[in-house]
């Protein structure tokens, strides 16, 4: 079980640096007026990458906190476990 | 579990390291440029979020009816992905909404409904921590509700003229829009259902904790 | 013993009892009136308030003083453990469930009798300008909050649960109504009245109310299962 978690972060990771090796944007199809080259505009990027480091933030840490509750549960399963065998052998 | 959990782990894992590529390649949108691509991923875990309170409300009224304390537990997840996605929904939705509309965030019908959705379970979940032992059923009476909202929010929109843009846009995508969107779409879907069996894991092991601990008092 | 009889019996009890303590009615009545008072000391600008502000200040004072009249209705059951005796009587849950509705409601109908003239004179709102309509759009609107309300009342009196958490609970799931209320009652309160709009948010409130019933109906009786 663990060792699914540990696989399932890894492989998240591995995704995210996907994001690295993306293509600029081809030219193709529709092409926009270019409004961006005023100085006016608020600029898209920061926003764009803020959104994504959120989403790509909130999956990982979501599923940082579910390892560590099943580690903590896990241990204590153990535990419990011990003492209930010992429990049972007096 | 585990038989389908690896492969759908690798295929997940692989549409989310294909689609930026998609999304980057996708065409801009007239209007909004940049900003746009978004749209990609916050659409997709709306909907997600959408799915995630209704299997919480269905699972919950399983849970009250039939008796299952499966069903509980798979609300118990639902419940908290649907937080954990409402909160990518209303976090990237302002920072679109920002260089879209210029405001951050504006009391029309659907952000006001979504929010009002994530409250609700978010209260969920306040009780199943703080509610002490027998809370479950109020808990499901409240995801119940909680999943009745879902309808509200989708057709708000449709219902007030607001800036939110209405439900129409998906069906009338530009074709060269559809193909990422619906990749997005489908991975966010395997992602969910990744992170549903986890979290309903999590709260089975709990759950045999819990026999243990009585057992341990015998 | 028919429906609406076991209904009749359960509203006669909360009312006997009621009508000799007046415990609920008061406490609510007051904490409503501070409520609507100390908001008008904020928004009452030389005698005259923003219509919004007006409707706002009503609905915010009956869901706050709702949730007291809740709490102290189902902390008197929890306290005499009338609940689980209530239950054990042979008659159909849901018929309980709607007694006990029907004295909720009641009571914030009459707090309402009182705190409605109230806002309408601190706040120099014209609630009285289109009556029926705001009595519609209140009654509607009180029925969908109680509904929810005595439902979750109800099961946190069962559990062991702190009513400190009625309000978590509640709010979320009944802000819709809230709205709803509001955004008719801001509607008739402006200066050029918009009618359509006031009955537009009468019927969401009429479905809220249906969808609402009807779920608190249905989930009643498994939810009070032990």
């Amino acid at each position: 079980m663990k060792r699914t978690l540990a696989i399932f972060v890894f492989a998240l990771l591995v995704m995210a640096t996907g994001d690295l090796h993306a293509q600029p944007p081809s030219k193709d199809g529709f092409v926009p007026v270019d409004q961006l080259g005023t100085q006016e505009q608020l600029p898209a990027t920061p926003l764009v990458a803020a959104a994504y480091g959120v989403a790509w933030g909130a999956v990982l840490v979501y599923v940082w906190t579910i390892w560590r509750r099943l580690a903590r549960v896990e241990r204590e399963i153990a535990e419990v476990s011990r003492r209930i065998a010992a429990g049972t052998r007096r | 579990m585990s038989k389908v959990f690896a492969p759908l782990l690798v295929v997940c894992g692989a549409m989310f390291f294909y689609a930026p590529f998609l999304i980057v390649g996708a065409p801009y949108e007239a209007t909004m440029g940049l900003v746009q691509k978004i749209f990609y991923f916050h659409v997709p875990s709306a909907m997600t979020l959408f799915l995630s309170a209704f299997v919480a409300g269905i699972a919950s009224a399983i849970f009250l009816f039939a008796g299952r304390p499966a069903a509980d537990r798979v609300a118990a997840a639902a419940a908290e992905i649907a937080v954990v996605l409402g909160i990518i929904v209303l976090v990237s939705g302002p920072l679109w909404a920002r260089k879209a509309w210029g405001v951050w965030w504006q009391w029309d019908a659907r952000l006001t409904s979504t929010l009002v959705m994530w409250l609700v379970f978010q209260s969920y979940l306040l009780l199943r921590r703080y509610g002490g032992p027998g809370s479950e059923r109020l808990a499901a009476a409240v995801a119940i509700f909680g999943a009745a909202l879902v309808p509200f929010v989708y057709w708000s929109v449709n219902l007030w003229r607001t800036v939110h843009p209405n439900t129409n846009v998906v069906p009338t995508l530009a074709p060269s829009m559809r193909g990422p969107f619906w990749f997005c779409v489908a991975a966010f879907l395997c992602l969910y259902v990744l992170l549903l069996t986890l979290r309903t894991a999590l709260e089975s092991r709990r759950s045999e904790l819990d026999a243990l601990y009585l057992a341990l008092e015998d | 013993m028919s429906f609406m009889a076991a209904v009749a019996l359960v509203v006669r009890k909360d009312l006997v009892i009621e009508t000799r303590s007046r415990e609920v009615v008061y406490t609510a009545l007051l904490f409503a009136v501070s409520c609507v008072l100390v908001f008008a000391f904020g928004f009452v600008n030389e005698g005259r308030a923003d219509p919004a502000a007006a409707a706002a200040i009503l609905w915010i004072a009956i869901a706050f003083s709702g949730t007291l009249a809740l709490g102290r209705i189902f902390d008197r059951e929890r306290q005499n453990e009338t609940m689980r005796a209530l239950l054990l009587a042979p008659v159909a849950r849901p018929a309980i469930y709607v007694g006990k509705l029907a004295g909720v409601l009641s009571l914030l109908l009459m707090v309402q009798a009182i705190v409605v003239p109230l806002v309408a004179l601190w706040f120099q709102a014209e609630l009285f300008r289109h009556a029926s309509l705001v009595i519609a759009l209140l009654a509607t609107g009180s029925l969908g909050y109680a509904a929810v309300g005595t439902l979750f009342a109800a099961m946190l009196a069962r559990t062991r649960g702190r009513g400190a958490l009625l309000p978590v609970l509640l709010y979320p799931v009944t802000i819709p109504v809230i709205i709803a209320g509001v955004k008719g009652t801001v509607a008739l309160l402006q200066a050029e009245p918009n009618l359509a709009i006031a009955r537009a948010w009468l019927m969401m409130l009429i479905a809220f109310d249906a969808v609402f019933i009807t779920l608190a109906l249905w989930i009643f009786e498994p939810a009070m299962a032990e």
